[in-house]
C-alpha cells in the first residue's frame, strides 16, 4: 500500500453513533411527519387558552350549527363553525386536544409502570415467576377491554381520573409482553453474567444492565400505548360513558354531532379527522422509532 | 399431544375462573347492586331491604361462590330490567352477534389475505405501499368514526344500504365492513411477512424450477405454508371482534349481544353485564385454546417444547 493511499484512509471520517442516529432520524419520512404533526398538536393543546378564539364553553343559541369557513355561509367569527349549542368548534377542538393527550399519556404511564415491572421481573427471573406473570397476561387478554372499561367507568362515573385509572389498569398487557421477551433476550448475555459475577445486586443489574438495553423497545410500546389509550377514551366518550359534557372530548364531540351529521357532515368529520390524525401521528412516530433504533438497519 | 392438550385445557379453565372472579369483583366494587335493583327513587331503608333479601350483605367472596355455582349450571340470575333469566335474553341475541362477527371476519380475510399476498409478491412497489397505507389508516381511525363515515357515504349519500337494524342480510353489510376493517392490518402484515419468508425458501425455487405455473406455486405451495400462523391469528381476532362489536352494534342499532351489553351498562343491569363480560371472555378463551391445539397439531415442535 502506498503512503498516499494510507493517508487517504486516515482522512475518511467515521460518523459518531449520535451522528448516525441523527441522520437515520432525519431521513425517516414517517417519523418526521408523525413527530411534526404530534408536536403541532401538543403545542395547540398546551397553548389552547392563548390560541382559542373563543370560550369553548360559552353557548350562543342564536348562532347554532354555523358552517365552517369553507362553506358559503361560513364566517371568520367561527372558522370551524359552531355546534348545536352555538359553542365555537375551533376552540372546543383545541381544548379537546388537552383531554386526549392528558388521558393518553397518563393512562400510558400507569399501564407502563404495571406492565414494565411485571414484564422485566418475569423475563429476568423466569421459572415460577414467569408462569404467574404469563398467566396474568393471558387473563388480562381474555377480558374484553371496551366492555369492561365501559362498565366500570359508567358505574363509578366518568371523571377524568376514573377514566385514566381504569384504562391504565387495563392496557398494561403489551408492555408486559414486550418487556418480558426483551428481558429474556438480555438475561443470558455476557455483560449480565459479568455483573452477577462481580456481585452486583439484582435491582442494580435490572436498572443499570437490563433497563438501558430494553429502553428502545419500551419507548416504542409506550408511544403506541398512548394511541391505544386515546382511541379507547374516544370510544368511551362517544358511547356517552367516558368524559362527560360539557368537556370538549373529541369522541364526545362526534357523539354530540351525530344527530346533525346528515345535514352538516362536517360536525362529525372535523373532530373525527383530528382524532385520526393524532392517533396516526403517534403510530407513525412509534413505528419510526422502531425502524430507527432497530440494529439490523444500522449500517 | 394428549399431555399438551390437557395442560392447555387446565390453563384455559384456570383463566376462565380468574376472569369471572376479577370481573365479578370489579363490577361489585364499581356500583352498588342493591341500589341498582331498588331503583332510582328508593329510600335508604328500601335499599337495605333489597340488600338483605338478595343476599348482597354477605361477604363478596361468598357472593361470588354462590354466583359461580349457579353460573356453572347455566343460571346467571335474573335481569333487573327484563325480569327474565339473563341467559334466555342473551341466547336470543347471540345469533345476531355471531352472524355479524362471521361476516366481519370473512370481509377481513377476503381483503387482507389477497392484499398480503400481493404485497409479498411485489415488495416495495406501489401495491405494497398501498397495502401498508390501508393498514396504517385502519389502525388510526376510531371504529365509531369509520362506521359513521360508512353511514354517511353508503347509507345517506348513495342510498345503497340500510344503516340501522338487523332484519335482512343487507343490514349486515356496512357493520361487517366497519368491524372487519380493524382486523385487516394484523392479518395482512402476518400474511405478507409469512409469504416473503416462504417465497425465499428452497422448495419454492424447486417448484419453480420444475416449471410449475406461478399461480400454482403461489397458492398451492407458498400460501398453504404461510397461512398456518394466520389461522391462529384469525381465532384471536374473532375473539377481539366480539368484544369490539359493542361499538359497531350500537352505531348501527343491531340487536346483538354488544348492543345489549351497552344498554345493560346504561341501565346498571349488573347480572346482565356480568354474564355478557363472562361470555365474551369465555369465547376468547375457547378460541385461543382451539388455536393453540391447531398450531400444536400442525407444528410438532410446539407440543414437545
Amino acid at each position: 500500500m502506498s503512503e498516499q493511499a494510507a493517508r487517504h484512509i486516515q482522512e475518511v471520517e467515521f460518523p459518531s453513533p449520535g451522528e448516525i442516529l441523527r441522520r437515520r432520524t432525519l431521513s425517516h419520512k414517517g417519523f418526521m411527519i408523525g413527530a411534526g404533526v404530534l408536536c403541532f398538536l401538543l403545542l395547540v393543546a398546551v397553548l389552547a387558552p392563548v390560541l382559542a378564539p373563543n370560550d369553548p364553553y360559552r353557548q350562543d343559541l342564536g348562532n347554532r350549527l354555523v358552517a365552517p369557513i369553507w362553506h358559503e355561509t361560513g364566517t371568520w367569527d367561527h372558522p370551524l363553525g359552531t355546534d348545536n349549542l352555538g359553542r365555537d368548534y375551533l376552540s372546543r377542538l383545541m381544548y379537546g386536544a388537552r383531554i386526549s393527550l392528558l388521558i393518553g399519556v397518563s393512562a400510558m404511564i400507569i399501564s407502563g409502570l404495571i406492565g414494565v415491572s411485571l414484564g422485566i421481573v418475569a423475563g429476568y427471573f423466569g421459572g415460577r415467576v414467569d408462569m404467574v406473570v404469563s398467566f396474568l397476561i393471558t387473563t388480562r387478554l381474555s377480558m374484553p377491554v371496551v366492555l369492561v372499561a365501559l362498565a366500570v367507568v359508567a358505574l363509578i362515573g366518568g371523571s377524568l381520573n376514573v377514566i385514566i385509572l381504569v384504562l391504565g389498569l387495563l392496557i398494561w398487557d403489551r408492555f408486559a409482553v414486550v418487556m418480558r421477551s426483551s428481558t429474556q433476550q438480555i438475561r443470558s448475555i455476557d455483560y449480565v453474567s459479568a455483573a452477577k459475577a462481580i456481585g452486583c445486586s439484582t435491582p442494580r443489574i435490572l436498572f443499570t444492565e437490563v433497563m438501558p438495553n430494553i429502553l428502545n423497545n419500551l419507548i416504542v410500546v409506550a408511544t403506541l400505548e398512548i394511541a391505544h389509550a386515546v382511541l379507547l377514551e374516544a370510544a368511551l366518550s362517544f358511547l356517552g360513558m367516558g368524559v362527560q359534557p360539557p368537556l370538549p372530548s373529541w369522541g364526545l364531540m362526534v357523539s354530540e354531532g351525530k344527530e346533525f351529521m346528515l345535514f352538516s357532515p362536517w360536525i362529525i368529520m372535523i373532530p373525527g379527522f383530528v382524532l385520526s390524525l393524532l392517533v396516526l401521528s403517534i403510530n407513525l412516530m412509534g413505528d419510526g422509532i422502531r425502524d430507527i433504533t432497530a440494529p439490523e438497519g444500522r449500517s | 399431544m394428549l399431555t399438551y392438550t390437557l395442560k392447555r385445557f387446565s390453563l384455559a379453565v384456570l383463566v376462565a375462573l380468574t376472569v369471572s372472579f376479577v370481573t365479578f369483583m370489579l363490577l361489585r366494587f364499581s356500583g352498588d347492586p342493591a341500589a341498582a335493583l331498588a331503583g332510582v327513587n328508593a329510600t335508604p331503608r328500601e335499599i337495605e331491604f333489597v340488600r338483605v333479601k338478595y343476599g348482597l350483605d354477605r361477604p363478596v367472596v361468598i357472593q361470588y361462590a354462590a354466583w359461580a355455582r349457579r353460573a356453572l349450571k347455566g343460571d346467571f340470575g335474573e335481569s333487573n330490567y327484563f325480569n327474565q333469566p339473563v341467559e334466555a335474553i342473551i341466547g336470543g341475541r347471540l345469533s345476531v352477534t355471531m352472524t355479524l362477527g362471521g361476516c366481519a371476519l370473512a370481509f377481513a380475510v377476503l381483503l387482507a389475505i389477497p392484499m398480503g399476498v400481493l404485497a409479498a409478491v411485489r415488495p416495495n412497489t406501489w401495491i405494497d405501499r398501498a397495502a401498508l397505507t390501508v393498514s396504517v389508516i385502519g389502525q388510526a381511525m376510531p371504529s365509531f368514526f369509520f362506521g359513521l363515515i360508512l353511514i354517511i357515504v353508503f347509507g345517506v349519500m348513495l342510498r345503497w344500504l340500510p344503516v340501522s337494524g338487523s332484519s335482512s342480510w343487507r343490514h349486515f353489510v356496512l357493520p361487517s365492513i366497519a368491524l372487519g376493517y380493524y382486523a385487516t392490518p394484523a392479518i395482512m402484515r402476518l400474511t405478507r411477512s409469512g409469504m416473503i419468508e416462504v417465497l425465499a425458501s428452497d422448495f419454492i425455487r424447486t417448484a419453480k424450477a420444475k416449471g410449475l405455473r406461478s399461480g400454482s406455486v403461489l397458492f398451492k405451495h407458498a400460501l398453504r405454508n404461510a397461512i398456518i400462523p394466520v389461522v391462529s391469528l384469525l381465532a384471536v381476532q374473532f375473539g377481539f371482534m366480539l368484544g369490539g362489536s359493542l361499538v359497531i352494534e350500537t352505531i348501527f342499532a343491531i340487536n346483538g349481544v354488544g348492543f345489549l351489553g351497552y344498554e345493560s351498562i346504561a341501565r346498571a343491569d349488573l347480572p346482565m353485564v356480568q354474564a355478557i363480560v363472562l361470555l365474551v371472555s369465555m369465547f376468547y378463551v375457547v378460541l385461543t385454546f382451539l388455536a393453540d391445539l391447531l398450531n400444536a397439531f400442525l407444528d410438532p415442535r410446539i407440543r414437545v417444547g
